[in-house]
């Protein structure tokens, strides 16, 4: 436990040092700030306004934007330790594999989740300071449905660099899961619905399976409990499951999904060679 | 015994690279390892310090298999590069990274560089990446020298030093107690050769020519 913390503490470090990180930070930064400048939560679009209107066009953007950062960050700094041996003199003091894949892996969660929690928070502190309410439960929410995001892709990261050694193909791989998943949101999800060649519970499946889908609706559901502005297949889903069950799975697949690709690339990191 | 290694075999994408290869390493040993590239040499390394897992035969350190109980074994081995890596700790971070996990105190890293003219304390908060060629290799055979390891193992460890550096180096190779065993992977014997007890010759991944100097 205590090389684990070590190695955690270490990679908090060395990211806060990183390029990556300044970038990362700045741009969920820079969103926030950009839609008070833009007067975004001025505005009024389909009943939502102020503080609300802002988070929901916030996550509407880290839904696309958070899973690439984080698979992209992650699989580059992991691959390229091992590329540039820096994970070979790294593993050769008596450091245990459980430490070391794990403390990496504590050290990257907290330093790819904090600064888009710390973005929320800001638009939070803004809409306040415009004299909004404080959307208590809105906050709840989002803080978790952003854990339990940044956390799967996290876990698929560190799949993906244990599974590809080189970094070209991590990377690669990484676009590839990441466009794939975009692609089964709601849009292309109806497309298949009108040309009514799959059948309607597989579509379901794929909407429930996919981890930005659900993200999205989970997110989105608290402002809009008809669903509305998000297609058919959320819709059915809420109706199906209650708004109550779709949150608590929201939060709870993603995270059961992150700890089995994470556990996945550890037995892989094991039985592999490391170099 | 150090090391004994049984008849063991390693192969990457059908290519043999460690092809049978059987050797002991004793207390005291102080081998040159040599061999044109892709003999064998960093295969069989790497598989000591629990890198490769081999494909058959035994190999183990002082009893363990570096695989399944790699930190006992790394417990008794240092290992320098031939290659500082890019790491992007500073010195203090790595030092310290190194003391909690080798049970070292940092301060013997510290002494024993300041024995090849680095001063630690002048960089300690410099990423160790961007230290000179010369400074990132004396601070890794510090680091090694300060571990007091039963088997230090160095892969060209003089490529970065001048020769002031390399003359530093060898001083304190000597210091190095008796029973302790060294493994320098290196094409330049001439340079090792008073340091060496021992000459094996590695090909194709076997071991052609084991012989004490």
């Amino acid at each position: 436990m205590k090389n684990l913390l070590q190695v955690a503490y270490l990679d908090i470090r060395e990211s806060l040092r990183s390029k990556w990180f300044i970038v990362y930070t700045l741009v969920f930064g820079g969103l926030m700030a950009l839609f008070f400048i833009t007067g975004v939560s001025d505005s009024v679009v389909m009943g939502f306004t102020g503080l609300s209107r802002m988070l929901l066009i916030f996550i509407q953007v880290t839904i696309i934007i958070l899973p690439i950062f984080i698979l992209i960050t992650t699989v580059k700094s992991i691959s390229g330790d091992r590329e540039s041996n820096v994970l070979e003199y790294m593993l050769s003091f008596p450091v245990s594999l459980k430490d070391y894949y794990w403390g990496k892996m504590l050290g990257r969660f907290v330093t790819v989740f904090l600064p888009v929690l710390l973005a929320l928070l800001l638009g939070v502190a803004f809409g306040l300071f415009k004299g909004g309410a404080m959307p208590w439960k809105m906050v709840f929410l989002y803080t978790a449905l952003l854990f339990s995001l940044s956390f799967l892709f996290l876990g698929l990261a560190f799949l993906l660099s244990t599974v590809l050694k080189s970094t070209d193909m991590a990377l690669g791989a990484s676009f590839v899961v990441w466009i794939l998943l975009l692609g089964f949101i709601d849009i292309a999800l109806m497309g298949l619905m009108l040309q009514g060649r799959v059948s309607d519970s597989l579509i379901v499946t794929i909407a429930m399976l996919n981890p930005i889908e659900v993200f999205r609706i989970g997110a989105i559901s608290l402002f809009d409990p008809e669903l509305t502005v998000i297609g058919p297949v959320a819709y059915y889903l809420l109706d199906t499951l209650g708004q109550t069950a779709l949150m608590v799975y929201a939060f709870v697949y993603p995270i059961v999904l992150g700890l089995l690709l994470s556990l996945l690339g550890y037995i892989v990191f094991k039985k592999k060679d490391l170099l | 015994m150090l090391v004994d290694a049984q008849h063991i075999n390693k192969t990457f994408l059908g290519s043999k690279v460690l092809d049978a290869v059987t050797l002991q390493i004793d207390s005291g040993d102080r081998i040159a390892l040599m061999g044109s590239n892709g003999a064998g040499k960093t295969t069989l390394v790497r598989a000591l310090l629990g890198f490769y897992h081999i494909d058959s035969g035994d190999l183990s350190v002082l009893g363990h298999d570096p695989v399944k109980e790699r930190v006992e074994v790394l417990k008794h081995i240092s290992f320098i590069p031939q290659l500082p890596p890019p790491v992007r700790l500073s010195i203090e971070e790595l030092i310290n990274f190194i003391g909690k996990t080798s049970d070292l105190d940092p301060r013997q890293i510290i002494k024993e560089a300041a024995k090849m003219d680095l001063d630690i304390a002048e960089h300690k908060s410099k990423p160790f990446y961007k230290l000179s060629g010369g400074m990132k290799q004396k601070l890794l055979i510090a680091i090694a020298l300060s571990r007091q390891s039963d088997l230090l193992i160095f892969d060209e460890p003089t490529a970065n030093l001048d020769p002031k550096g390399r003359e530093q180096f060898y001083q304190l190779l000597s210091l190095i107690p008796e029973e302790r065993s060294t493994l320098f992977i290196t094409h330049r014997l001439d340079e090792i050769k008073a340091l060496t007890n021992r000459m094996i010759y590695m090909d194709l991944g076997k071991v052609v020519e084991d012989e004490k100097i």
